[in-house]
């Protein structure tokens, strides 16, 4: 829905704005937030809400437009991408690069791959944490 | 010149007596972008907004509003508020815009209607009764009510509540058309005001220290224009 996403803009401003909404929108389709073929808030709509230039907001739609995550349609506004490849696709990506970020910092701190390893399942099982999907 | 600058100012230096408020800046600024002018008090933020509007004559350098030289004509296409308060106490909301309309040739009660309703003001309420938060609004749906080419503000946020600011802002942006409204914003308060700029130049005794697009002061900077300020000023 969008209303979560805007409850969610609050930038943090020591990146670049357009590129955090871009992030937004990724991190709101990968969770399900906003579900392919699903209309985007008008640009000046978010603008207003997240209190940015119009022209921030410009810059991040077309950007997204450019990459595939969404389609604007003339005169009915911006949706979300129906095609699954590529929300696959991009859900794997920032997975990969979640662990990557992950797994820099754990290495930072003179741990090994099995170590980090053990630590995983182990915090799994420890906080009882499920993940997104139902595998054991 | 292959783009038509919508400000330009060539080495342009002030002095109050002693004190030289602007010191050889020269910028240029097209048509179409919101900056941000900031700095702590006595940079020359508003001797620099006043020279634009043709309030204050420079001691030298020159000031070109859409290519011409400062003077009636572009002051007719400037649309300057001032950080003082312009309006007389016995009036009421809709005499201070009615007051304006007579004085300026661009006036749209069209916008004027809608910015009121935005800004939750009162027509009827008397200037004497409003809040300073209130006023401060007044003074913006005044100087938004014009079809101008250029909107100059002085520090429209300084010192009022924070529903008043974040309102404010909100009209700025739900005003603002890309490509068509220009408009040049004064604060030290930075924190809030850093998303609506597309630019923002840092000035400092008088000096150009930073002039640069918002985005790639984030991007190259790795932090916020209020972070920047902080350690540029501090």
């Amino acid at each position: 829905m969008p209303k979560e996403l805007r409850v969610e803009l609050e930038f943090d401003s020591t990146r670049p704005i357009y590129l955090q909404i871009i992030d937004e929108v990724k991190r709101a389709v990968v969770r399900n937030i906003l579900t392919p073929g699903e209309k985007l808030p008008s640009q000046r709509e978010l603008a207003l809400n997240a209190r940015v230039n119009p022209n921030t907001v410009q810059r991040a739609y077309r950007e997204m437009e450019t990459m595939g995550l969404v389609e604007t349609k003339r005169g009915e506004g911006t949706f979300i991408s129906q095609d699954e490849g590529f929300l696959a696709s991009l859900r794997s990506e920032m997975a990969h690069a979640a662990v990557q970020d992950f797994v820099r910092q754990t290495m930072a701190l003179g741990l090994n791959e099995s170590e980090v390893i053990q630590l995983v399942s182990e915090f799994f099982r420890e906080a009882g944490v499920k993940g997104g999907s139902d595998h054991d | 010149m292959t783009e038509q600058m919508l400000v330009q100012t060539k080495n342009l230096t002030k002095r109050f007596g002693r004190v030289l408020a602007l010191n050889d800046v020269s910028i240029e600024i097209p048509k179409g972008i919101v900056v941000g002018l900031v700095g702590p008090n006595g940079s020359g933020k508003s001797t620099f907004l006043k020279l634009l509007a043709g309030l204050v004559r420079p001691d030298s350098g020159t000031v070109l509003i859409n290519g011409q030289k400062v003077g009636l004509k572009t002051k007719a296409q400037v649309s300057y508020q001032p950080e003082i308060d312009q309006f007389y106490d016995w009036m009421s909301v809709g005499d201070a815009l009615d007051y304006t309309a007579g004085l300026v040739p661009d006036w749209n009660w069209e916008k004027a209607q809608e910015l009121l309703g935005f800004l939750n003001l009162d027509q009827g309420a008397r200037v004497k009764h409003l809040s300073k938060g209130m006023r401060a609004r007044l003074k913006l749906a005044v100087s938004m009510s014009r079809e101008a080419d250029l909107y100059l503000l002085d520090e429209p946020l300084s010192g009022i509540d924070p529903p008043s600011r974040v309102r404010i802002i909100k009209s700025l942006i739900g005003g603002y058309e890309s490509g068509r409204h220009t408009i040049i914003l004064s604060t030290h308060e930075v924190a809030e005001t850093e998303g609506i700029f597309e630019r923002v130049v840092f000035l400092e005794k008088g000096r150009v220290r930073i002039d640069e697009s918002a985005e790639s002061i984030r991007a190259a900077h790795g932090r916020s224009i209020q972070g920047l300020f902080e350690e540029v000023y501090e």
